[in-house]
């Protein structure tokens, strides 16, 4: 049932995915790369339940790995993409 | 609380839509990208919320680790170097979502929690290694042209039926490690084999699809720990990045299937 369940949420979000992308201009497309991949880093709140568990096990050590490099994803991400964004800013006015 | 985290998940998905919305538009983008990080960030703290949680040393340190790395690298790189630097980020993500598929392991898992383990651990495995062959032939530290070599299709052909097998018997006997030893390394194989017999000029395209494959991997991850966000936010990375990626072959004058396999052959004929 919860598989159904999130299978339905999947469909949905990607055909959303395909409605939002559409027509965007080119001088775009790298930034927008680099904000879906900032997005993409989004594992990191899965991560972060799996690295507080308490439990000095392998999951616990795995999602500890997991949110460094998920944090890396979005902080990194986010502030490339704000960067190459002024770029495009000064560029235009 | 749970109900809480819930509709902070939604409010945050909607953040996202709507940050990617106007991240396609010139005059909006730049404010797009802030709605997109607010969105991460309402994300986050309601996962840290997360009653499950009983301990916050690890989480601390690692999101200070990752902060400190992210923020000098996203500072330090130069402006004609992103591209590589958002490969390199890219493929840090997709690691983290293989993590996060083999953490997910120790719960004890349904046969369906096998299935989407597998696959974040294979999506993410190959994007963490395509990404970073991709990084190196852009910033040239490895050679940016096409690597092909006699029998390449046939390499590429047994690791596909070899993750496919190993995949298969993971799903029947979860408790053999063997199996899964061997899904993370052929995984990681495959990664630096589906991008080095693609060329310098098709690099733009290429990490726009390993950015898709990311947020596939993310949303098996979500599958596989039983989370909406990363379901939600995965799913619309990947299919916002497939098509991106179309876009941008269109532009190029190359046809998706031709990036797509160029290790199987059908390349070959454009890389000249």
């Amino acid at each position: 049932m919860i598989a159904a369940f999130l299978t339905f949420i999947l469909m949905l979000s990607i055909f959303l995915g395909f409605e939002l992308i559409n027509k965007v201009p080119a001088t775009l497309h790298t930034p927008l790369m680099s904000g879906a991949n900032a997005i993409s880093g989004i594992t990191l709140v899965g991560a972060v339940s799996l690295a507080g568990t308490g439990q000095q096990d392998l999951a616990n050590w795995l999602g500890a790995g997991a949110v460094a490099l998920a944090t890396i994803n979005v902080v990194g991400g986010y502030l490339v993409t704000d960067r190459m964004l002024a770029m495009f800013k000064k560029k235009g006015s | 609380m749970d109900n809480l985290i819930q509709f902070a998940y939604v409010v945050s998905a909607a953040l996202f839509i709507l940050g990617l919305k106007k991240l396609g538009s010139p005059a909006t983008a730049r404010r797009g990208n802030m709605i997109s990080a607010i969105g991460m960030l309402v994300a986050v703290v309601a996962a840290l919320l997360d009653q499950g949680i009983v301990e916050y040393q690890w989480i601390v340190a690692g999101i200070l680790v990752g902060g400190a790395v992210g923020v000098a690298a996203a500072r330090l790189v130069k402006m004609t170097s992103m591209p590589e630097m958002v490969a390199l980020f890219n493929g840090f993500g997709g690691m983290a979502s293989l993590l996060v598929g083999w953490a997910a392991l120790s719960g004890g898992a349904s046969t369906f929690t096998l299935v989407t383990i597998v696959l974040s651990i294979l999506i993410g495995g190959m994007t963490f290694t395509g990404s970073l062959i991709a990084y190196g032939k852009l910033s040239e530290t490895i050679g940016s042209g096409a690597v092909l070599f006699p029998g390449q299709q046939v390499v590429n052909s047994l690791i596909v039926a070899g993750i496919v097998g190993s995949a298969v018997m993971f799903c029947i006997e979860p408790s053999n490690h063997l199996w899964l030893y061997i899904v993370v390394a052929l995984s990681l194989w495959f990664g630096i084999m589906a991008v080095i017999p693609i060329g310098g000029a098709d690099m733009p395209v290429v990490i726009s699809l390993l950015n898709s494959y990311s947020g596939l991997a993310a949303c098996a991850a979500g599958f596989a720990v039983n989370n909406n966000i990363l379901i939600v936010a995965g799913s619309l990375v990947g299919a916002s990045g497939i098509i991106l990626t179309q876009i941008m072959c269109k532009a190029m004058n190359r046809s998706l299937s031709n990036v797509l396999f160029s290790g199987f052959g059908s390349g070959k004929v454009e890389t000249a």
